[in-house]
């Protein structure tokens, strides 16, 4: 088969691709709006994706935060200001590594859990029964848990950015000999409003990342149990570049507003 | 009297292979009828295509007068609620209870009460023998039993038509005898049945009507005593092993094998 025919096929399979994402993101939020609204399994995804969530996300926070603080140190000390740290620290969490990092490990846990989730429900025609009993899965997976991602991620990720900033406070009193209350005036006097719209912003479109690139992933599984591994896989891969990349134009993006 | 199903010239293909071709039946409200037919000749997607899982690349399907092939999604969901299937491996939804798999549909459409719709479960539990088994989770099921809280969960539907894929594959003969009863029972109260199956003596006990799928086409309709006197080859092949070509001889006895390489026989061998 000659080359250019194959690289056609690839990417008409990826225009199709696009549309049936595009569509399967229509079905979901149109499912926000009109009901019935599955609030059981929306606490329960809340739940799960929340509470589940938690720790890892503070850790990432504390060693994030912990990390900067001693690198930012570094960086400082030539111009004699490291005492500036903090400043250095939230300013960056707050507007990158904390949404960031949160949504990465997020997708890490959460992602690929709803995507092998609704691939194996897929595999084992769970979603036909569904469909079979005059339920709509569209509705009853992917809008409640992108309705759960898009409470629970903003949340978890102001929940990381502050540990973040205590684990640099630590590291600043421990090794680096910084006043706390120059630490925390600085760490707050730095945060300015637009980083704060930026940093609640961010977690909201990565958190609808997650959710739709995981769903779509699930959905989309074909040839059995190989499929669901296939698709769990998937879900993270193209989660994390999307939320890089994405990353990338919303700041752009503000950094022509502000 | 309207047909309850209706199939006419149906043909589907999936990737690209045709799976069914120029497919007509029709099902008569309370008919029972029974779909034959070899592995993997299209059984499955025929039933599919009543649900409207599959759409048809041609032909019409009729459910209870309503064409459902152009409808929308939307619409579908409400022409399956007038029908329940039981999947060929039971599907049972994972995260939930025997108890909430089976009072689905119910508690979904909130028309009834929680002690109502425990109340139908348990009954139907009880019509599949399994009343004990409430509060266990799929995953601690045995396949037949599986497949049993399946047909349990079909039933407490009440639903007027129910889909059967396989009912009785997997189960031993007390409970095969008991979901043929169950069938005839449902047949008395007037419930439209349509079952897939590849145990003839459920199949002759049960039916109404069959139709025999051979490779995506009807080979047969009619009762089950015609099916009985049918000459047709095709036909006959299906129904007693014994006419199958002559290459179909057993395999050598263990014993038999020696240090030789088995040569396996061919038709002009
Ligand atoms: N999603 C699909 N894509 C492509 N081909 C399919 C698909 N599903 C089924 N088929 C093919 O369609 C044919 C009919 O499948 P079907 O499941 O209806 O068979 P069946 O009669 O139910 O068999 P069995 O008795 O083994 O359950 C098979 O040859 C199968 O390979
Ligand atoms: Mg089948």
């Amino acid at each position: 088969m000659p080359t250019s025919f194959n690289l056609a096929a690839k990417l008409f399979n990826v225009v199709l691709i696009v549309q049936e994402f595009t569509l399967l993101c229509a079905q979901t939020v149109a499912g926000l709006v009109r009901p019935p609204w599955y609030l059981r399994e929306i606490m329960l995804q809340l739940d799960r994706i929340g509470v589940g969530s938690l720790f890892i996300v503070m850790l990432t926070g504390l060693f994030t935060g912990m990390v900067l603080a001693l690198q930012g140190a570094v960086q400082l000390e030539p111009y004699g200001a490291t005492m500036y740290v903090s400043r250095l620290i939230s300013e960056s969490v707050v507007r990158e590594l904390g949404p960031v990092l949160a949504a990465l490990m997020i997708a890490g846990r959460v992602g690929t859990g709803i995507a092998s989730e609704i691939a194996s429900m897929q595999v084992t025609e769970q979603i036909d029964a569904f469909r079979a009993e005059g339920t709509d899965p569209i509705k009853k997976l992917a809008t409640t848990r992108l309705a759960a991602c898009l409470l629970m991620i903003p949340v978890l990720t102001v929940i990381t950015n502050c540990i973040a900033i205590l684990g640099g406070w630590l590291v600043a009193r421990l090794y680096l000999a910084i006043d706390s209350y120059f630490y925390w005036t600085w760490a707050f006097e730095a945060i300015q409003m637009d980083d704060i719209v930026q940093g609640l912003v961010k977690p909201l479109i990565f958190g609808f990342i997650i959710a739709m690139v995981s769903c779509y992933a699930g959905f989309s599984t074909k040839g059995g149990t190989a499929g669901v591994g296939v698709s769990t896989t998937q879900s993270m891969v193209y989660s994390s570049i999307l939320i890089l990349a994405s990353d990338f134009f919303i700041t752009k993006f503000f950094m022509a507003f502000a | 009297m309207e047909p309850m199903i209706a199939f006419t010239d149906v043909r589907l293909t999936l990737g690209d292979r045709l799976i069914l071709k120029d497919v007509s039946f029709e099902v008569q409200p309370g008919e029972t009828r029974v779909v034959l037919g070899g592995s993997g000749s299209g059984k499955t997607t025929l039933l599919r295509l009543v649900l409207g899982l599959y759409r048809p690349d041609r032909g019409s399907i009729l459910v209870a007068g309503q064409d459902i092939t152009g409808l929308p999604e939307r619409d579908l969901f409400q022409v399956r609620q007038q029908m329940a299937m039981v999947f060929q491996d039971a599907a049972l939804f994972d995260s939930l209870s025997v108890r909430e798999n089976v009072g689905y549909r119910l508690w979904e459409q909130g028309l009834l009460s929680d002690e109502e719709i425990e109340q139908k479960a348990l009954e139907s539990l009880k019509f599949v023998g399994l009343d004990d088994i409430l509060d266990k989770m799929p995953a601690e099921l045995s396949g037949g039993m599986r497949k049993r809280v399946g047909i349990a969960r079909a039933l407490a539907s009440g639903a007027k038509t129910l889909l059967y894929d396989e009912p009785t594959a997997g189960l031993d003969p007390i409970n095969t005898c008991l979901i043929g009863r169950l069938i005839l029972r449902l047949k008395a109260m007037g419930v439209t049945q349509v079952v897939v199956t590849h145990d003839l003596e459920t199949a002759y006990r049960v039916a109404d009507r069959m139709i025999l799928v051979v490779k995506g086409r009807l080979a047969f309709d009619g009762t089950p005593d015609e099916l009985r006197r049918c000459e047709r080859p095709e036909v006959r092949q299906f129904l007693d092993p014994g006419s199958l070509p002559s290459e179909w001889k057993p395999l050598p006895n263990r014993d038999d094998i020696t240090g030789e390489p088995v040569s396996v026989s061919r038709r002009d061998s």
